[in-house]
């Protein structure tokens, strides 16, 4: 550079001028950047303020404790009108987390049937599966809501023309009714009993993983865990004289009256979210399996391993790997999806609290703001587990 | 004399694993529950497939002009002939509606060319794309100067609107992304935590919330009388959520470029800008297109959302006239035109994006 001293004299390089120092620069941008997002939020609060103040609308939290006065069509929580604003959120905050966590679990489970049935050597089999890929994916995730909601289950019959199967289980426009299971006296045991059942498998499962490592030889856990689950609590159950009777929906004049059901936008909803997020999920599972190397397999074939331990023990454990990340935006993803039940009118956080809550109360900035904030904590905290999980399963390299 | 052993011909195949047989053989049927599989999958195929062309084309009616028309078992296709116009223009005027049509074209003219590996000019087309062409639209659909009549936003809606919100969410979104992007990798500790702090946060929230604060919140922000039409509202909405994506996308582009381009540039003795614009962000964005096109067909599928805050796009017209008392069962038809309208573009997006995944793959 022309500035840099010239002759071997000097001791020291000469130092730049402030305007050229890249350390004052920096503190100069920064500080800048600060005044300007200052100047920005204080503007937005200053202006928010006063058209609040025109508009007569309070600031704070005490509309929460106010009644809400509307209903809500479904909850999992007692709610009626008397209830507060603070009650609607916490009931579409449990719906919205229902759906979430049905759908997650759905998803999964056809997204990995789907994705492997895609790299299936039979080939009706695996074009079925690509089909099913490219058309799901690429048509918006609302107008699948829509379809299956207006479509299908609206043009279902009406009560009286239910579709039955034996009387017990009737699909219409209303919904889908199911018995309703009555735990009776005494059933208490068989959940005690499960839960029982569960940690001695868990336990069962670190011997056995413990022997193994020690002299080699193997146990069958799978056989002797899922014996242990169902046997345990159907023991209980049988011992305790089967204390569990069901509700069966009647078919009366106008309704149907008794058993459970789910109402028609939660099976619409969740269906789109399932059928959606699975066809990524696929893709996914799909490549997972794809970038574990062949040489994998046929190494495991040369040790002598079956075609079920090839799978169990060196396939699936290197494609979770690649799996992982990406599966954990996709589940993100749907979370986020199922604020789209608004526009067909299932209970979620969205539609109760931001929708009807907002519009009778006014309260935008809180209700929004409330409303961002469980998305981001529902996001961070299925990040966090997922990176848990991937920590546990991730490559212990030297 | 000795004479060489040649070794006889080699024996062909047995017949059975070679030509249409032997495929079959190792696709359809190799285990007995491939072939349970094949053939109850095929059966259920053949019959679906009948019934949906059945109700699509052999039972559906075409002609007419109302419900009337329709009264076979299958697709009222009536319905979207009627309200086609509505579908792709929304309540734009119909005398006007040659104005969208160029719009169209022009932007067909300007993309064909990328499906071509050795067109001329690809270049030159893509920076009339991001720079020229948005102009020349606005001012086409819009209206109000040299003698074109102005036409309110109010009107615009179905495919062109689509085609509006998603072009402008893009175009937008770039740049934005990409100052996010070096923000987040920059050393300045504030910049850095601003920069994230931005990105986690929408990309944290779904896009319904964002768009009901655009439209809820948005009046708020702002001094007194300053008053936003929706369709503006709804465009900074999306703008914020999707620049947040673009930055992710960037990033990771950023962070593909080997240590030693950043070293190289600083040897030149360029400074930050000069050598993020001339060494950095030309290697690093040329990697990231697949990723903006997956980005694109998203934010494509997104646009759907704002016929919750009453914007009516290709979904939102469907919707609208699939409730209009004056059809009736016309659901299943509506959706499924849009999800056609819909797939077509997606899936040529994703195939394109496809293409040139594999033509970038130069590594390994």
């Amino acid at each position: 550079m022309a500035d840099q001293p010239t002759s071997g004299g000097g001791s020291q390089p000469s130092k730049p001028p402030p305007w050229n120092d890249p350390a004052v620069r920096s503190i100069v941008f920064q500080a800048l950047a600060l005044v300007v997002l200052g100047w920005f939020f204080w503007t937005i609060l200053n202006n928010t303020l006063a058209n609040m103040e025109t508009r007569g609308i309070s600031t704070g939290f005490a509309f929460l404790d106010r009644a809400a006065g509307f209903g809500i069509l479904m909850s999992l929580i007692p709610y009626d009108e008397s209830n507060s604003y603070g009650r609607t959120f916490v009931v579409g905050l449990l719906n919205t987390v229902l759906v979430a966590f049905l759908g997650i679990i759905l998803a999964t489970v056809l997204g990995f049937i789907i994705g492997v049935a895609r790299l299936s050597n039979n080939w009706v089999i695996a074009k079925l599966a690509t089909v099913y890929v490219e058309v799901v994916r690429n048509v918006p995730l609302l107008l699948q809501i829509f379809f299956w909601y207006i479509a299908v289950l609206q043009a279902l019959p009406g009560i009286r023309q239910s579709i039955t199967i034996g009387d017990s289980l009737y699909l219409n426009n209303r919904g889908f009714f199911f018995p309703k299971p009555v735990f009776g006296d005494g059933f208490g045991l068989v959940w005690i009993a499960l839960i029982i059942a569960v940690v001695a498998a868990v336990g069962l499962r670190k011997w056995a993983k413990h022997r193994l490592d020690q002299t080699g030889q193997q146990f069958p856990v799978f056989y002797a865990s899922t014996g242990l689950i169902v046997g345990l609590p159907l023991i209980a159950f049988l011992v305790m004289g089967a204390p569990l009777t069901f509700e069966y929906a009647e078919l009366q004049r106008f309704r149907l009256a008794g058993g459970a059901s789910v109402i028609p936008e939660l099976m619409a909803l969740l269906w789109a979210l399932t059928m959606y997020t699975a066809a990524f999920i696929a893709e996914i599972v799909r490549a997972g399996i794809l970038a574990v190397s062949h040489g994998q397999t046929e190494a495991s074939r040369a040790l002598g391993l079956k075609n079920s331990q090839t799978l169990q023990l060196v396939v699936i454990p290197q494609a979770m790997r690649v799996i992982i990340p990406p599966l954990t935006s996709q589940y993100l993803n749907l979370t986020k999806n199922s604020s789209l039940a608004t526009a067909i009118g299932y209970p979620d956080l969205v539609s109760v609290f931001m929708g009807t809550t907002l519009n009778q109360t006014g309260q935008a900035v809180e209700i929004v703001a409330m409303t961002m904030a469980v998305y981001l904590s529902i996001s961070l905290l299925i990040s966090l587990v997922m990176n848990i999980y991937n920590r546990k399963m991730a490559l212990v390299e030297r | 004399m000795t004479t060489t052993w040649q070794p006889s011909p080699d024996l062909p195949p047995p017949a059975s694993t070679v030509g249409a047989v032997g495929w079959a053989r190792s696709n359809l049927f190799s285990t007995w529950l491939s072939s349970v599989f094949t053939v109850v999958l095929t059966l259920v195929t053949v019959y679906f497939l009948w019934q949906i062309l059945d109700w699509g084309i052999f039972s559906a009616d075409l002609a007419g002009k109302d419900q009337s028309a329709c009264d076979g078992d299958g697709a009222c296709w009536v319905f979207i002939k009627d309200r086609f116009n509505f579908f792709i223009y929304g309540f734009y005027p119909d005398a006007e509606q040659w104005r969208v049509n160029v719009m169209f074209i022009l932007l067909a003219a300007l993309i064909f060319p990328h499906f071509f590996e050795n067109a001329p000019y690809k270049k030159a087309l893509g920076w009339i794309f991001l720079t020229v062409y948005p102009v020349v639209s606005g001012v086409l659909l819009l209206g109000g100067v040299f003698g074109l009549e102005f036409v309110d936003t109010d009107k615009w809606g179905g495919l062109m609107l689509t085609l509006v919100l998603s072009y402008v969410g893009i175009v937008a979104a770039l740049p934005i992304g990409i100052l996010l992007a070096l923000g987040r990798r920059s050393e300045m500790p504030v910049i850095r935590t601003i920069c994230v702090a931005f990105i986690e946060l929408w990309r944290g929230v779904p896009l319904i919330s964002v768009l009901f604060m655009a439209s809820v919140m948005l009046p708020l922000f702002l001094p007194e009388g300053t008053n936003f039409n929706k369709l503006l509202r709804a465009l900074i909405g999306i703008t914020m959520f999707q620049s947040a994506y673009m930055a992710e996308v960037v990033r990771g582009g950023l962070q593909a470029i080997p240590r030693g381009q950043y070293e190289a540039a600083a040897a030149l003795g360029l400074g930050y800008w000069r050598s993020m614009w001339l060494v950095i962000l030309p290697q690093a964005l040329k990697l990231v297109i697949p990723g903006v096109v997956n980005t694109f067909i998203a934010l494509f599928k997104d646009t759907t959302l704002v016929l919750i805050i009453g914007l009516f796009e290709v979904l939102g017209g469907v919707q609208a006239a699939v409730i209009d008392p004056a059809w009736q069962n016309v659901a299943a038809e509506g959706f499924v035109f849009a999800a056609f309208v819909y797939w077509i573009f997606c899936f040529a997006m994703s195939r394109y994006s496809q293409a040139l995944e594999r033509k970038l793959d130069t590594g390994h």
